[in-house]
């Protein structure tokens, strides 16, 4: 009988507890606060009409690309994404040190080390070459992230969180291609964005930045900036993993090549040349 | 006590340098808390002024907290208001379409709290009115 009173005392205690508790944190919405913590918040969803895919991926077409069309795709990117012209640190710099790059000209033999060799015909190797970040399935600077602040999406989009990022630059040492830059100086001094985008922010000194297969504007339902300002049908951007989609189209009746293929990160953009 | 006319005249003038903000500001008033204005075009034109989540004043920090990782992370953009209107996740974009007023929305409570966050060494802020169309 003793140790029935004591059970019943015990059970008691806690159920009062416990309902104190409840209304205590019903009373404060903690239930709520606790759940959007785990998951998100309430009722986060992606747009309705956001462009999706299992693996993202690219062609470029360097046959169609020129010097002049490649400036424009670049200037298109460059004003997305609010990215800096910053100067040379001094006037007879072979290299600008403090250059910020999402997609830039290479010459070919840099692009495509592998496959340079003295044969190949010069409209190959004299014309620069239209790269960007690889977005690879096996990307290197993703594993060596101390803060993963560089993260791959399910979509194969290797995104940067510029909130995590501590400029370690380890990423920079790992990517194969030199796709992502640092900002040694502050990106908004001395008018180095000739005019911003407010629909994206700007970046400060101190963190690295990289293309990001523009999934600010797939969110959108948009195409990517470079993408869409293809007039040709230089670039063609789509789900690599859907056999009807027009980029496998165009892999399955062209010859293309990667940069750097032997680096194993699988990437993700093909070149036709 | 050796030296005490020094010593005495020392603390005095300790005590009364340690204590003069005490002293100074006796009888006196705290400066009240500044209140964010709501004073912009957009939330004048808003019939039932209400924003997209409860509680803002309290909770900002932890919602934006939230937002940035729902965007960043999972590409989860967009989550209905309390009046069930769908809103994008955005700081520049949403937040900042209403509360046009930066400096007295934002800084007003953040220089009276001495607090110092970092949101627009990157985030947009809005044209300020008058300087640009």
């Amino acid at each position: 009988m003793k140790n029935d009173r004591r059970h019943f005392l015990k059970a008691a205690g806690v159920a009062t507890i416990g309902l104190a508790a409840t209304a205590t944190a019903a009373e404060a919405g903690i239930a709520d606060s606790a759940l959007e913590l785990v998951f998100g918040p309430k009722g986060a969803a992606p747009y309705a009409d956001a462009k999706t895919a299992t693996r993202w991926g690219m062609v470029v077409d360097t046959r169609k690309l020129n010097a002049e069309s490649m400036e424009k795709l670049i200037e298109a990117c460059n004003h997305a994404h609010n990215i800096p012209k910053l100067p040379l640190r001094k006037p007879h710099d072979k290299f600008n040190k403090d250059e910020i790059k999402w997609i830039w000209e290479e010459e070919f033999e840099n692009a495509f080390p592998g496959q340079m060799n003295e044969k190949l015909p010069p409209k190959i190797t004299q014309n620069e070459v239209l790269v960007l970040c690889n977005q690879c399935a096996s990307p290197a600077c993703v594993r060596v992230c101390p803060t993963k602040a560089t993260f791959q999406r399910a979509d194969g989009i290797v995104m940067m969180d510029f909130h995590r990022c501590i400029g370690c630059r380890f990423c920079m040492a790992a990517c194969p291609y030199g796709s992502r830059s640092f900002n040694f100086k502050d990106p908004r001094k001395d008018g180095a964005i000739a005019e911003t985008n407010p629909e994206f922010p700007t970046r400060m000194k101190g963190v690295v930045e990289k293309c990001n297969f523009c999934a600010e504007r797939l969110a959108k339902g948009l195409d990517p900036a470079c993408v869409e300002a293809c007039e040709h049908g230089e670039m063609v951007f789509g789900d690599l993993n859907d056999p009807e989609s027009e980029i496998n189209k165009v892999l399955r009746n062209n010859y293309t090549i990667q940069r750097k293929p032997e680096a194993g990160t699988k990437p993700q953009v093909y070149y036709i040349v | 006590m050796y030296d005490s006319g020094k010593i005495i005249t020392g603390l005095v003038i300790f005590v009364a340098l340690f204590a003069s903000p005490f002293i100074l500001n006796v009888g006196g008033v705290a400066p009240a808390a500044p209140q964010p204005s709501l004073d912009t075009p957009a939330i004048k034109d808003m019939e039932t002024p209400v924003c997209v989540r409860d509680n803002m004043q309290q909770n900002h920090m932890q919602v934006l907290d939230l937002w940035r990782d729902s965007v960043v992370r999972k590409a989860n953009r967009t989550a209905p208001g309390i009046n069930g209107q769908l809103y994008e996740m955005s700081l520049s974009n949403t937040c900042m379409d209403c509360h046009s007023n930066k400096a007295e929305f934002c800084d007003r409570c953040h220089t009276y709290a001495a607090v110092d966050p970092y949101c627009w060494d990157c985030h947009v802020e809005p044209p300020k009115e008058g300087t640009e169309s």
